[in-house]
């Protein structure tokens, strides 16, 4: 069960990734104004930026140029100075695959403290054993004999290039490991990532010939409850789901929210205590697929019966004309009580909650394409 | 070797370096040696490289690193310009 953190605690710093770089932003213990520092590696396209989880001073950045090859950073003082990866997530060499950017990085186990995931762009998993220094590929999923019927070309992804995302670490179990593919779907390994399964029954995939496939399945974003391992959520591209394990079956929750806004997005954000309670930002998803506000009128939903009926939270948001986007690693909570909600967009805004998602306050703008706001 | 800015992070901010190969690959190699990470940036997993980055020696373009070099050939890597 997460912390509750104490009012001299409650000081939150988000980390936002940017297509130009990375920036911080630092609360007061109200949460009430922000302080905007930055940018560092301005001009680099920054996917991920995430704080270890088991030691706060670690900062994992997975960042790339227009013209330069992906790399990683670590740094071990919250952010001040970064060193790089000596050997970054690369393919296996005669495989022909190239990773094209490192796009989520996750920490392993609580019980291996040096241990991190990365996925990247197309579809690979890395591991490092020695804090991000030195990567190597997952084999047992790179080199799985099903891999290419499982997501297809590395050519044939989503405009932006198909993803390997939402690595999921089962805090019981260091070897019990999902994983979401963009397209590939959700996979579960039980052996530390040595083999792989698909388990996406209950998915629709209503692009694909066969809408009820075993995989090939469009998981935007895939969450497992820290509190209660056996709950996941995800945001597909096909709505909304929750799955209890052992079940293998996936219940669309998402049929519950109103037509006119539909179930697709990108982020899935769960409560820190609370696995009933969760946040989606809906998008259009109509027709060429436009991925913005609904309509010009953004708005947050959120349910606390896990997914069985929704609440529309707009207070503080553009009532219209506001066509925002909020991609799959932009939007997150922090563990305070009440707890705050956070979402950037791919027009350089950062919005804060900090009743749960009630109501929204602008507290940065101008900044760059935002791929990831993360709590630190 | 001349270095573009987007790679003089690796060079101490050096414009301008010497390394040595009877051929580019050989040449990069030896820059990553002296310049750890630099190579990989510019020359992906494959050995192809990457595709905003342009090779000259002695200002002729080539993208064939089994290049052969003489001493004191010129080699310039190019950032292309594009996009904005």
């Amino acid at each position: 069960m997460a912390k509750i953190k104490s009012a001299r605690d409650r000081r939150v710093t988000l980390l936002v990734s940017t297509r130009k770089g990375l920036w911080q932003l630092q609360s007061d213990p109200a949460r009430r104004t922000w302080h905007v520092t930055g940018p560092q590696f301005l001009g680099h396209t920054v996917h991920h930026c995430i704080v270890d989880s088991r030691d706060k001073r670690v900062m994992l950045a997975a960042a790339r140029t227009g013209h330069l090859g992906p790399t990683v950073f670590r740094s071990s003082d919250r952010g001040r100075t970064w060193h790089e990866a000596k050997q970054p997530p690369a393919f296996r060499e005669g495989s022909g695959r190239v990773v094209d950017h490192t796009f989520w990085l996750t920490p392993g186990h609580a019980s291996m403290p040096s241990v991190w995931f990365a996925g990247t762009s197309p579809q690979g998993l890395f591991r490092s054993d020695d804090g991000g220094a030195t990567w190597r590929g997952v084999e047992g999923l790179n080199e799985h004999p099903q891999r290419k019927a499982w997501c297809g070309d590395d050519q044939a992804g989503t405009p932006d290039g198909p993803k390997l995302h939402s690595i999921l670490i089962d805090p019981r179990d260091a070897r019990h490991m999902y994983i979401g593919m963009s397209s590939g779907g959700v996979f579960e390994s039980t052996d530390g990532g040595s083999n792989w399964r698909p388990l996406n029954r209950g998915v629709r995939a209503d692009f694909l010939p066969d809408p009820d496939p075993e995989y090939g399945h469009d998981p935007h974003c895939v969450r497992l409850h820290p509190a209660l391992p056996d709950r996941l959520y995800q945001q597909n591209h096909c709505g909304i789901y929750r799955l209890d394990r052992p079940a293998e079956r996936w219940q669309e929750i998402g049929a519950a929210m109103p037509k006119s806004v539909g179930s697709i997005g990108f982020p899935m954000v769960l409560h820190p205590r609370d696995p009933d309670t969760i946040w989606v930002f809906p998008m259009d998803g109509s027709q060429v697929w436009p991925r913005v506000s609904p309509g010009g009128k953004p708005a947050v939903y959120r349910s606390v019966n896990g997914g069985k009926t929704w609440q529309r939270h707009a207070k503080g948001l553009p009532k219209n004309q506001a066509w925002l986007t909020v991609k799959r690693q932009a939007m997150s909570a922090d563990a305070a009580e009440p707890a705050g909600v956070y979402f950037g967009t791919t027009s350089g805004e950062v919005w804060s909650s900090r009743d749960e998602g009630r109501s929204w306050k602008c507290i940065a703008a101008h900044l760059p394409h935002i791929y990831a706001v993360e709590t630190a | 070797m001349l270095i573009p800015t987007p790679l003089r992070s690796y060079t101490a901010n050096a414009a301008a370096v010497s390394a040595h190969g009877t051929t580019l690959d050989q040449l990069v190699s030896d820059l990553d040696r002296q310049y750890p990470g630099l190579r990989f940036r510019i020359i992906d997993e494959q050995g192809a490289i990457r595709p905003h980055i342009r090779f000259f020696v002695n200002r002729l373009a080539t993208r064939d690193l089994a290049s052969a070099l003489s001493e004191n050939d010129e080699v310039m890597i190019v950032g292309a310009l594009s996009g904005g």
